[in-house]
């Protein structure tokens, strides 16, 4: 895409002043971006500049330990059943964090399936929501594995116990899990950093077909994983947003002197 | 200074001294327990049969028996796991999933791990007080259900838990803590309450970590005699615990829950009562003692055993 081009895409998430606290230490330090609809944005940066921190927000993941803080705003645009979009602030002290959850589904930096059946585990976030019937699950538990690219691979092993999987089965596992419950968003954080190579480039085919069907923000240390999957890059430092840009733009000519240093391994 | 060859020299000179070491004091204490149990079985192996399992205490120790001692300790131990299970594993899900870390929670940990190591007559004193005395201040006039908490089967099964609970509730966290953070975080990321978290995974994936822990609870709380000659468990009881449903001699029918205001003795007291008669060699209680002390080490090591496999068990099955 020519960095001309104009994106018609609707913003999907906006993120404005939006700092983080652990405790006394601020993590995120007043972040703006416009997160588009069906594009995937990978957040780049060193060890530390706060991306998994950012990115672990928008679930509101910090609420599971105590003393953090949100300041600033966070907003989804949430899209309803009938078509309307209506904003909702995400860290909002009135927003309730499961419904984030329900609506923006995570896959983490380590597979982490739980020790149940292949089925189950995907079946799990759907029971959640209240899907009961057993053909109703199937169903769906079907589309959500195909939609992983796991469906060749288990369907004739779905009651057996997920950690009999490999590696790289179990991170599509969790995939599939997290595109069970149809979410708005999906975060990836940094999904293939406990992967080998073959697996990786599995997972980044699936990313790259899932970008039609929802929205993904991905956290991400390895640059050239960035530059093959998404529509757009933030470069974090220091808990700052340095650049946030089309891909392209930010990999082939970026604004800041800093981001070039950091893209071409001058430091981080 | 000492040659290369000096150095590693001694340095193998003071291993194998070491282990030598070890193996001697391991093989006195291993030796020290087989002695005891050699000798407590060839008192009393032969003694042991359908009779002794199946009558009541006698002036006459051949025909003496545990029935009344080992249907006692059953009773007492499904009133223990009863209460002690669903308190101590709901206080350890509540203090390590729940209860923020604050100076209130730590106070309570403190006491907790302190409450493992009290003496276990403390706590026959403690319910003495408690459960027997001042329940009959408070209660006791008003119905005379609850007035009959007296010296009876409740009495000392509560005793028990309260002596077990710290155990359990350790157990449970032990447990709960062994459970990766991960584990908890991909349930959170699919929108779980804190309660389905607890129900759906961290309760399933400890469950063998708790039952090993209150297995060996119980085995602790099975042989325990002090608490429970505090509060009056007697040593002399040739009747059973009324059954649910059953007639008393005058024809009335007793209710479901009789049994547990129900006077009793436990295996360990009546072992005790044993021991201390005067035996001669025509009237000798002192088998009697060493037959009743087989069945219950046999007790507990069945349900120490039990609790190894099933720690092996999961060990095998779950690895994060």
């Amino acid at each position: 895409m020519p960095d001309t081009q104009i994106d018609t895409r609707p913003l999907k998430a906006e993120v404005k002043n939006f700092s983080f606290f652990y405790g006394s230490f601020q993590a995120v330090k007043n972040v703006s971006a416009p997160f588009r609809e069906k594009a995937v944005t990978a957040i780049i940066g060193p060890s530390g500049c706060g991306k998994t921190t950012l990115l672990r927000c928008f679930n509101r993941m910090h609420d599971l330990y105590p003393g953090n803080r949100y300041a600033g705003e966070m907003i989804l645009h949430s899209r309803s059943p009938d078509g309307s979009v209506r904003p909702l602030n995400i860290v909002h002290p009135s927003t309730s964090p499961i419904e984030m959850r329900m609506r923006i589904s995570m896959v983490f930096q380590k597979p982490n399936p739980f020790p149940k059946s292949i089925f189950e585990n995907v079946a799990y976030g759907l029971r959640l929501r209240g899907v009961g019937s057993r053909s109703e699950l199937s169903g769906r538990v079907e589309t959500a594995l195909r939609g992983a690219a796991l469906w060749d691979e288990v369907k004739d092993r779905l009651p057996q116990n997920a950690y009999g999987l490999s590696g790289g089965q179990q991170q599509r596992l969790c995939i599939a899990r997290a595109l069970a419950v149809e979410p708005e968003m999906v975060l990836f954080d940094e999904p293939t950093s406990a992967l080998d190579p073959i697996a990786t480039s599995k997972i980044e085919e699936l990313i790259d077909d899932l970008r039609e069907r929802v929205t993904i923000l991905i956290v991400t240390h390895n640059m050239q994983q960035a530059a093959r999957v998404s529509d757009y890059t933030a470069f974090m430092y220091l808990g700052e947003l340095v650049e946030y840009d089309r891909t392209a733009k930010v990999f082939q000519n970026p604004g800041k002197p800093l981001t070039e240093q950091y893209i071409s391994g001058r430091f981080g | 200074m000492l040659s290369t060859e000096q150095v590693i020299r001694r340095g193998q000179m003071r291993d194998r001294v070491f282990s030598i070491l070890g193996v001697a004091l391991t093989i006195l204490c291993l030796g020290v327990l087989a002695i005891l149990l050699v000798n407590l079985c060839r008192e009393g192996l032969a003694r042991i049969d359908w009779q002794f399992l199946t009558t009541f205490p006698s002036r006459r120790a051949a025909k003496a028996g545990i029935f009344s001692a080992w249907v006692g300790s059953a009773l007492v131990m499904l009133v223990t796991g009863l209460t002690a299970i669903p308190l101590g594993v709901a206080a350890g899900v509540y203090l390590e999933e729940y209860g923020r870390r604050n100076w209130f929670t730590s106070l309570i940990e403190i006491n907790i791990a302190n409450l493992a190591g009290v003496p276990s007559i403390i706590y026959g004193l403690m319910a003495l007080g408690l459960l027997i005395y001042k329940w009959e201040d408070w209660f006791g006039d008003k119905t005379d259900s609850i007035a009959g908490l007296g010296q009876s089967i409740i009495t000392g099964g509560l005793t028990l838990a309260f002596l077990i609970l710290p155990i359990v509730i350790v157990a449970t966290r032990e447990a709960l803590r062994a459970i990766p953070q991960h584990m908890r975080e991909a349930a959170y990321a699919l929108g779980a309450s804190r309660w389905q978290v607890v129900k759906d995974h961290l309760l399933p994936y400890s469950t063998g970590g708790i039952s090993t822990g209150v297995i060996i609870a119980l085995s602790r709380a099975i042989g325990e005699t002090a608490p429970l000659v505090t509060i009056g468990a007697l040593t002399y009881i040739a009747f059973l615990p009324p059954a649910p449903f059953s007639h008393t001699e005058s024809g009335q029918m007793v209710g479901p829950f009789a049994w547990l205001s129900s006077p009793f003795t436990v295996l360990p007291i009546q072992m005790f009562n044993w021991v201390s008669r005067p035996s001669s060699d025509d009237n000798n209680f002192a088998v009697n003692a060493a037959a009743a002390g087989i069945i219950l080490m046999l007790v507990t090591l069945t349900m120490n055993t039990v609790a190894i496999v099933i720690r092996a068990r999961v060990r095998k099955k779950v690895k994060w």
